[in-house]
């Protein structure tokens, strides 16, 4: 179970079971990301002033890892610079999947807590849909995000 | 060649013994291993079966053996490798109980079969505002075709609808197909739901109004004994590797008057008569739908595969199998928080469910960790996920050599994902 529990941390179980910021943000711009693999979905809203994340937030289906990382994500990056949030997203990639961090890479927080998942290569695209969504939702891309 | 040794020689020999799963386990040499420190339960039959050892040594067989390309050499090889080829055919005819030899073609599966129909009867016959009927619960396969085919025609998808069991409410179908009908085409077994389709029923209604059907039997020809005479459908489609054959191999039946009326699907060798740069003239049945070289090997373990599933008998896969359907279906049952999701009265070979609060893709994930493979998502139905208002659902799908304890296995995994996830 050791690999199960390092996947299944309680503070994902959490955020899964009970997920922060799940909810629509009237005028915000928007991406929408898809998981074809499980049939995950997920909608990022983001208001932003100055190149600055004043809020963000996020709706969909998806299992306990999709829905964590989604919500752990819509509180790491509020109050960050978009270029902040794109070197979480390749620092927290990088944890994922099992590669070396580079050595200036951000503090994650509480994201380390999702290190399990690179012992499970298939729920990669789990953890990172949200993340490819933010970025959509950044760069104001209508298209909806797949990760196949 | 049937190097598989454990059963017996005939079906009719065997047929009196008692069914033995241990001894059907041995001929499948992959179920022997362990995945992380626990014996494997594969129970995810649905997407591909396992395969015995006559398969694998037909494989090797042909390869170290017999290896040449057929209906052109005129040497020994190659007149070894053609009779091997089309000896493959004939125990598919005799197995679907195909009136003639030339009604089997060989495709890439069950996949192909349906395009092949789709592009080459559906260009020839079908028109702007005619329409085509399926159900709700088809498989991608025997819907995007159609689709593609109605887009470029101008002609109409109709999808009749399915209950709340994942029954097709035969009503609906009957009302759907009308004077603009001028296909059907459905699953025998639904892979997403198990669900067995009336499909007697079915011809017989379309046939009322001369309009063929095709059965998409993928799902079916694993686990029930198929007649496609005494059926009457037009054209039936299935796989090799789902019934314990290879990929890449697969069948399309169809009545002789239709195929002969069709246009080639692929051109290339092997399917012309002859050539020259004003006018081709088309091999006869079945070659003229098989262009180019066939997937040889493929089709000669597929016969293997046959053989195998003859020796056995599929009577007594079907009732091994109900019997671990029945087990689990109650077994199930007893999971506080666990639906199933398709509880037709007539089933065949799957259990598919949903949990509270907790999403497929997590079950799959921990019954992975004790080595049990089932398959977790949309099935490849993704309208039919809708029809149930679920985004996914985890699928155990059944095959001769499964047994009661795996179905053990399986509960005592989903009460460790309970256990996960409400810790």
């Amino acid at each position: 179970m050791t690999d199960l529990q390092d996947l299944y941390q309680e503070l994902i179980l959490d955020h899964g079971r009970r997920p922060r910021n799940f909810k629509q943000l009237d005028g915000a711009n928007t991406a929408e990301g898809y998981n074809p693999l499980c049939g995950d979905k997920v909608k990022v809203y983001i208001r932003t002033d100055n190149d600055v994340v004043t809020d963000v937030s996020f709706e969909g289906a998806g299992c306990a890892i999709s829905t964590a990382s989604a919500s752990l994500m819509t509180e790491i990056v509020k109050g960050k610079s978009r270029a902040e949030a794109e070197q979480l997203f390749k620092a927290f990639h990088d944890l994922v999947t099992g590669h070396q961090s580079m050595l200036d890479s951000p503090d994650l927080g509480k994201l380390a807590v999702f290190s399990g998942v690179s012992e499970f290569p298939t729920r990669v695209k789990c953890a990172t849909l949200s993340w490819h969504t933010l970025l959509a939702a950044l760069s104001d891309n209508d298209q909806v995000v797949s990760t196949e | 060649m049937n190097a598989s040794g454990g059963i017996l020689a005939s079906e009719k020999q065997t047929s009196a013994l008692p069914f033995d799963v241990a001894r059907v386990r041995e001929d499948f040499p992959i179920l022997k291993q362990s995945v992380y420190g626990k014996p494997l339960v594969y129970l995810d039959n649905g997407a591909t079966s396992q395969k015995p050892q006559s398969v694998l040594d037909a494989l090797a067989n042909y390869y170290s053996n017999e290896n040449s390309n057929i209906h052109r050499g005129v040497h020994y090889l190659s007149e070894r490798a053609t009779r091997e080829y089309e000896e493959a055919r004939a125990k598919i005819q005799r197995f679907i109980n195909a009136e003639k030899l030339s009604e089997i073609i060989f495709t890439r599966g069950t996949t192909e079969a349906i395009n092949l129909v789709a592009s080459s009867y559906g260009r020839a016959n079908i028109k702007a505002g005619d329409e085509i009927l399926i159900t709700a619960m088809e498989h991608h396969s025997n819907i995007v075709p159609w689709q593609l085919l109605c887009e470029e025609k101008g002609a109409r998808l109709q999808v009749a609808p399915v209950n709340d069991d994942g029954e097709l409410i035969m009503d609906e179908f009957a009302r759907l197909l009308n004077e603009r009908t001028k296909l059907v085409s459905v699953a025998h077994v639904s892979n997403a739901l198990g669900t067995i389709n009336p499909v007697e029923q079915i011809i017989s209604l379309a046939h009322q109004r001369n309009v063929p059907v095709m059965i998409d039997g993928a799902q079916a020809v694993p686990h029930l004994a198929v007649d496609v005479s005494r059926l009457d459908c037009d054209f039936y489609a299935f796989s090799g590797h789902k019934i314990y054959g290879p990929t890449g191999i697969g069948v399309l039946y169809g009545k002789t008057h239709l195929l002969e009326a069709m246009p080639p699907y692929q051109g290339g060798g092997d399917m012309i008569a002859s050539v020259t740069f004003e006018k081709t003239t088309y091999n006869t049945l079945p070659y003229k739908f098989e262009a180019g070289t066939p997937n040889i090997s493929g089709a000669i373990a597929f016969g293997a595969a046959i053989d195998y599933v003859n020796q056995i008998g599929l009577s007594r896969i079907a009732s091994h199998e109900h019997e671990l359907l029945v087990y689990g279906t109650a077994a199930l049952a007893q999971i506080a928080g666990l639906r199933q999701i398709g509880t037709a009265k007539e089933k065949a070979g799957i259990l598919s469910f949903v949990m509270d609060g907790i999403h497929p893709h997590d079950i799959g994930t921990i019954l992975d960790r004790e080595g049990i493979a089932i398959r977790t998502g949309h099935h490849c139905a993704m309208p039919l996920m809708q029809r149930f208002n679920v985004p996914a659902t985890a699928r155990a799908s059944l095959a001769l050599y499964n047994t009661i304890e795996e179905i053990d296995a399986l509960v005592s995994g989903l009460h460790k994902v309970g256990e996960v996830f409400n810790s």
